[in-house]
């Protein structure tokens, strides 16, 4: 039951499916990245699963270890394990990333139950350090004029103050230069371990020879139309994205 | 009462101006209180307070040695006896140009106290004054007064706040500021209004300053069933400035009528203004703002922004601003937006774990944090957050 399940997952915006039947599972522990071209459907599954009141789930199941997600509304899929990386997080102007981070750590706490303020700040400046944000982003505002190796690394920040039991990672590595990328995936790496499941979405190889995964998806026209160990994002490098389209069935 | 056919009253719900049911002659007996006092602690080490419970003084204090330096703090009842000589020159002195003409002499009939604050020439004072105003008595007809007099080339800090001993009580407020720096003085002036909700509230502010003066000033608006808000700043002086900034959390079916003046009537003289409203359920607010500039006041520069951030599709926000320039040296430009929640904003936050009315409120937070950042005192901008956050709680 320790795992995150989408079974035959119908997803649309609007009149339009993006999502057909897609299936996959991510047990606990295990790190599972999925590959495919531009608009094949990897962010709709990310943003679906959050609950984006954009998307619209026309069938199919997403279990949290058992849980149905497609019950919940999104800050309660956040708070029920789920974390979402997002590819393009959202500034917002005048709300400190102390105070943002802090919200969503005592909306964890029981009712009555309250922050303990000393606590929070050395456990978000440990997480800081470890992601080499300088300190004085505290109270900075959400992503305003972060540069996009930032708002990534505050992605992170945040993945790691929320302690989920899964997350999606969505496009992390785009917009990243090599640095950056090596601080990220070290963040990344860090919290990897039995207690949490994650989900890589990306375009690209190159992130996954830093964080290796478990296992590999190909996506296809809003399916997962091939799975491998971490080989297949190697042959999916060399043989490029028109491969794959022979994979995948016939869509009438 | 005036009527809605008057342009410096359109869009106000004049109905609910009625002076019926109100006690305009309160008991002599004065309302001391202990949880008064307590409640009144907003900052620590003040140069001076006054705490008034339904108009009368019921506790004062002033920094000795600032008194033996010439300051003036005490309540009008006693200015009247020491210092009359000021009171005959400058109380209920300025012109108003706003539409509470009416209210003046109604104040001016009724009013029972007040306070004088006087800082000599060259003083400059660090902490700030703070004057408690308490409405104690349900139906209380109460009229606050505020007289700061600013000599040439001092600086003070003045803190009013207007509360009622309960949330939800009925008054009719009718209160006054008055501002006057003189030359290259500075006046700071924080107004946080918390006026129970079932109130009705004229609030009138006007500052004039000398050469060189500043007046700054930042109103809180969260109290009232319906609040008039007059802010009337006269640029007397070559090369003043104000500023003037307001942040507002309406709820339900309150109504915020605020009129502002930026009269510029010397070169080189500078204002700055901000409103920022924040709509909830069926709660109104009406900015209609003018700036004003003399023929002879050349080289100003003039800002006026009124920004709406609605958070219920049954809220109104009206904005009227407007330039009436005769200069032909300035810079000047005004602007109102409108504007709803953010929804990716909105989602983000959900999508962190944040619930929807948690979320809106640091998103309201948000929007007003580029008014509290400009105050530069932490303590203070602590206290507005607290303000607005209990205001949340009770939503």
């Amino acid at each position: 039951m320790s795992q995150l399940e989408i079974k035959n997952l119908n997803v649309s915006i609007g009149e339009k499916p993006i999502l057909n039947d897609f299936s996959l599972t991510v047990p606990k522990g295990e790190v599972h990245a999925i590959m495919g071209p531009n608009g094949t459907g990897k962010s709709t599954l990310g943003k679906a699963l959050a609950g984006h009141p954009d998307y619209t789930v026309s069938s199919g199941e997403a279990l949290l270890d058992g849980l149905s997600l497609l019950d919940l509304e999104p800050d309660e899929i956040s708070r029920a394990g789920l974390f979402m990386a997002f590819q393009y997080p959202n500034e917002i102007p005048g709300v400190s990333i102390a105070n943002f981070i802090r919200a969503a750590v005592q909306a964890r706490l029981d009712e009555g139950e309250n922050l303990v303020a000393t606590e929070y700040y050395k456990d978000l400046y440990h997480q800081m350090d470890l992601l080499k944000i300088d300190r004085k982003f505290t109270s900075r505002s959400v992503n305003e004029g972060f540069s996009g190796g930032e708002k990534k690394r505050c992605e992170i920040l945040q993945m790691a103050m929320l302690k989920p039991s899964y997350a999606i990672l969505d496009e992390t590595d785009s917009g990243l230069d090599i640095d950056a990328l090596k601080i990220v995936s070290d963040g990344v790496n860090k919290l990897r371990g039995e207690n949490l499941g994650i989900l890589l979405i990306t375009h690209y190889q190159r992130l996954l020879e830093y964080i290796v995964p478990d296992k590999v998806h190909v996506m296809w026209d809003g399916r997962i139309v091939k799975s491998g160990d971490k080989d297949l994002a190697l042959e999916l490098e060399s043989n490029g994205y028109d491969w794959i389209k022979e994979l995948a069935p016939a869509n009438a | 009462m005036p009527t809605r056919k008057n342009e410096e009253w359109r869009f106000a719900n004049i109905n609910s101006f009625t002076l019926d049911g109100y006690d305009f002659v309160l008991p002599e007996k004065a309302i001391g209180s202990q949880e008064l006092a307590e409640k009144s602690d907003v900052i620590s080490n003040p140069s001076g307070q006054i705490i008034f419970a339904d108009n009368k003084p019921i506790l004062q204090d002033v920094d000795n040695d600032l008194k033996t330096k010439g300051v003036i703090w005490e309540p009008l009842s006693e200015a009247l006896k020491h210092h009359s000589d000021i009171l005959k020159d400058y109380f209920m002195a300025q012109n108003l140009h706003l539409g509470s003409e009416k209210f003046a002499a109604l104040h001016s009939a009724f009013i029972s106290d007040g306070y004088l604050l006087y800082v000599p020439k060259g003083l400059v004072i660090d902490r700030p004054f703070i004057a408690n105003h308490w409405a104690v008595s349900d139906k209380a007809a109460i009229f606050p007064h505020t007289l700061v007099i600013a000599e040439e080339s001092s600086t003070v800090t003045l803190i009013d706040t207007f509360n009622a001993k309960l949330p939800t009580q009925e008054n009719f407020i009718c209160a006054f500021s008055h501002f006057l720096a003189g030359a290259n003085a500075t006046i700071n002036h924080r107004a946080f209004q918390n006026w129970g909700t079932k109130t009705l509230g004229i609030h009138i502010n006007a500052a004039t300053t000398g050469k060189d003066a500043t007046v700054n000033s930042l109103g809180v608006n969260l109290g009232c069933q319906h609040l008039r808000s007059e802010h009337q700043s006269l640029l007397q002086g070559d090369g003043s400035h104000i500023e003037m900034l307001s942040l507002c959390v309406a709820n339900n079916d309150q109504e915020l009528d605020q009129r502002t003046l930026q009269s510029h009537r010397a070169a080189h003289t500078t204002s700055n203004l901000l409103y920022k409203n924040a709509l909830m359920d069926k709660s109104k607010t009406i900015f209609s703002g003018l700036i004003k500039v003399a023929e002879e006041a050349q080289q100003t520069d003039a800002y006026q922004t009124n920004r709406n951030l609605l958070l219920s599709t049954t809220a109104e926000a009206n904005a009227l601003p407007g330039l009436e320039i005769k200069a032909d040296d300035v810079k000047c430009s005004h602007g109102a937006t409108t504007g709803q929640i953010d929804e990716d904003q909105l989602f983000y936050m959900l999508a962190r774990g944040i619930d929807p009315h948690k979320a809106r409120e640091l998103l309201v937070f948000g929007f007003f944090e580029e008014i509290i950042s400009k105050i530069g005192d932490n303590e203070l901008a602590d206290y507005i957050r607290e303000l607005i956050q209990t205001k949340f709680q009770h939503m």
